[in-house]
């Protein structure tokens, strides 16, 4: 089955991260397919590179980045929540004249229309956060 | 439509576990996990609540039950747990997911 996983709320503050990326690691572990992991609100906080959790802790952004690298998952930051919150890719940074960028390799910026296409091409979106 | 409806708040916190049993239908699946599992607490006001709503499974996300320090034996009656294995079973048996949150 087709999965599309939608996270609202940034990572340390809330379970949604830890609850999504766990339920998204069980469905591909069955085999299903994840069309694309779509980050939106405070969700954007997920994607930041510059993370740096207590080495006792877990990392909760390289944890999404692995599993995007294992099963090829297509991470997509929302980009006007994005724009709010600092989080800063290369186009990005040259669109609005920024000196420094902190998005995760394995997460690309992108709209709205991201999220409205992963509903509709899967069969199932699980909403995690508040 | 079937429907897999999640909680993810204690009903002693927010009203989305209220809300949530207010648009149950027949033949739908409650999952409560993060805080929603202290809905699935016995001899607590939801209790009845849970045990009242009729042909409606009702599902409790272990992970979260042990995150919080909740034994299985103070899980109601019929309410089944389960891991996050279980919690995709359930997403992709009902024919959707709706999130209470």
């Amino acid at each position: 089955m087709k999965f599309a996983i939608q996270i609202n709320e940034g990572p340390y503050q809330h379970q949604a991260s830890d609850s999504a990326y766990q339920f998204t690691k069980a469905a591909l572990e069955k085999g299903h397919e994840v069309f694309r992991v779509f980050f939106y609100h405070d969700g954007v906080g997920n994607g930041t590179r510059l993370t740096t959790p207590p080495q006792d802790d877990r990392h909760i952004v390289n944890r999404w980045a692995e599993l995007a690298e294992q099963h090829n998952l297509d991470m997509v930051v929302c980009v006007a929540a994005a724009q709010r919150r600092g989080l800063v890719d290369d186009g990005e940074a040259e669109r609005n004249q920024k000196d420094a960028t902190n998005l995760h390799p394995k997460f690309r910026i992108s709209g709205l229309g991201q999220l409205i296409e992963a509903a509709v091409q899967s069969e199932r979106l699980v909403v995690f956060g508040d | 439509m079937n429907a897999l409806h999640t909680v993810n708040k204690s009903p002693f916190e927010k009203r989305s576990f209220d809300s949530c049993m207010g648009h149950i239908l027949e033949g739908s699946a409650v999952l409560l996990y993060e805080d929603g599992v202290y809905a699935a607490m016995k001899g607590t006001a939801m209790e009845g609540k849970v045990k009242s709503a009729q042909g409606v499974r009702f599902y409790v996300l272990g992970p979260d039950l042990k995150a919080r320090g909740v034994s299985e034996e103070r899980v109601i009656d019929g309410v089944e747990i389960v891991d996050y294995a279980g919690f995709v079973d359930l997403a992709a048996e009902l024919d959707k997911v709706v999130a209470w949150v």
